[in-house]
């Protein structure tokens, strides 16, 4: 049985634990560096991506952090998680927020608005079969530009044009929407699948 | 865990089914606040500190609630130029306060795209018998209760996250942790009844017996569930996690202290850390003098805001 880690700094990492142990999995949450040994795969959650890099900065997480997606260890980041994952963000706060980096993709942070313009709908992922699958998106980011490794596994309706809504590169999986608060287990499949069978990273 | 898709969606439809303002998305940002602190602020300055010492949301208002009671008068809500500076200020979801049962000062926060409608009993209440029915806007809505019973009749209005109300600018946390008792204990009588003494607890408790119902099934409330009022050190901030709730308000806590960029950033860090006592401990030192408190008891009934709300 694999055991899931899920970074328990702030924001709905308790959903993330639910769905996980749903699909038979063991899962754990992280607020430690010493808490990543023993893991095989990561989540990081939706939250407030700023609150997460202060807290994770403040209790020595980052560099561990990073080792952990520079190693090539299977990790998912929704939303919040997905911004720390990527390697380029625009629209943070003033000074900048910290990121972890490891995913080859430009995020901009709170695309879609403010909760006014939060929605549901519906996606059409051709890696996780034919039926939609329904997606909300909370004050969501969107992946403006991706690297030529990067897999596009969903796309959106944005701003006048489609934007990226989850990628695969690698081990690293990212959403920018929130599978956990939906009752479909399809994405959770998806990540404990990339766990239990990791591609060899140079 | 999957709160919202038990509950009634009523959401406005539009094209490319893009689905904005239903109940599982307001939920669905409450969800994210989870775990972390929100915190009053009176001015763009304050909120960049709180967004810099961590803070997962701010509630923009004109005066902290200890000022509200200092000054006495009407309470209303805050001037939209003021809301407009915080909202540009910083990138954490904005809350503002509109006055119990005052539907147009939540019409007017909505138009100003503020993140969550905090409907409030610090600000002097509107409307004696009716709150706000939240199930009208597309901006997600947080309420105060007491009990289970005003929790519940404040979700079936359509508020998508609850707060304790405490007894808010009195630096004294002893409301809030009776009002998440008095929650808890609730939650803990109904997940023992059968459905013939729900029917009539329902009734005991002025709340809809579907709503009851639910709870007990999931042995919580349906919908994130934060502490307020009265939060003003660290340790307080972790106790009520203790007690079971999804996180933190701090009013007048954090910028009526001596050091409110060292003390917010502790009280982040023990919501975090809330049951490792190696680490509140050392988060607790050395934070200078936190607010006067006020003891409740010394408060005459037209002075204890939790009391407000019907």
């Amino acid at each position: 049985m694999v055991t899931i880690g899920i970074l328990a700094l702030q924001g709905a990492f308790v959903e993330h634990e639910a769905m996980v142990r749903r699909l038979g999995a063991q899962a754990v949450q992280v607020r430690k560096p010493e808490q990543l040994a023993d893991l095989d795969g990561l989540i990081i959650p939706g939250g407030e991506s700023t609150t997460m890099g202060l807290v994770a900065e403040r209790w020595g997480l980052v560099e561990p952090l990073r080792a952990w997606v520079r190693s090539g260890k299977p990790t998912w980041g929704t939303c919040a998680g997905m911004i720390m994952l990527a390697d380029r963000a625009t629209g943070q706060k003033e000074g900048g927020q910290t990121l972890l980096g490891g995913l080859d993709v430009t995020v901009n942070r709170n695309y879609f608005g403010r909760q006014n313009e939060s929605f549901e709908t519906w996606l059409r992922v051709p890696a996780l079969g034919e039926a939609p699958i329904r997606a909300v998106f909370i004050r969501a980011p969107a992946i403006v530009a991706a690297g030529a490794g990067v897999e596009v596994l969903a796309t959106v309706p944005g701003r006048g044009e489609d934007v990226i809504a989850a990628v695969r590169q690698g081990n690293i999986l990212a959403t920018a929407f929130h599978p956990e608060l939906t009752d479909d287990l399809r994405w959770h499949a998806l990540f404990l699948a990339m766990v239990e069978n990791p591609v060899a990273v140079a | 865990m999957n709160e919202a898709s038990k509950l009634p969606v009523n959401g406005t439809h539009s094209n490319n089914d893009i689905i904005t303002g239903s109940f599982a998305v307001k939920v669905g940002l409450a969800q994210m606040l989870k775990g972390g602190v929100i915190m009053d602020v009176v001015t763009a300055e304050q909120a960049r500190i709180a967004e810099e010492a961590g803070a997962c949301a701010v509630m923009a208002l004109e005066r902290v609630p200890a000022d509200i009671r200092k000054d006495g008068g009407v309470a209303r809500m805050s001037d939209p130029r003021m809301i407009k500076e915080i909202i540009e200020a910083v990138t954490i979801p904005v809350m503002a306060k509109a006055r119990i049962g005052h539907m147009v000062e939540a019409q007017i926060l909505q138009a100003l795209g503020v993140d969550y409608v905090d409907e409030s009993e610090v600000l002097t209440p509107a409307d004696e018998e009716h709150h706000i029915n939240k199930h009208k806007f597309t901006v997600p809505f947080v309420c105060g209760a007491r009990d289970l019973g005003e929790a519940l009749r404040r979700i079936m209005e359509g508020a998508a996250m609850i707060r304790t109300k405490g007894e808010a600018g009195t630096g004294n946390i002893v409301e809030a942790v009776r009002h998440a008792r008095t929650v808890n204990g609730a939650i803990r009588q109904v997940q023992n009844m059968d459905e013939d003494e729900l029917f009539a607890f329902a009734k005991e408790l002025r709340a809809p017996y579907a709503l009851v119902k639910l709870t007990a099934e999931l042995g919580r409330l349906p919908v994130v569930n934060f502490a307020a009022g009265g939060v003003a050190t660290p340790a307080d901030a972790a106790l009520m996690m203790q007690l079971g709730v999804d996180g933190v308000f701090v009013g007048s806590g954090i910028f009526k202290s001596d050091n409110p960029e060292k003390r917010a950033r502790a009280i982040v860090m023990a919501v975090t850390h809330y049951n490792d006592a190696q680490i509140l401990a050392e988060i607790s030192e050395d934070l200078g003098e936190p607010m006067v408190g006020i003891n409740i008891d010394t408060l005459g009934d037209a002075e204890r805001m939790a009391a407000r709300g019907w």
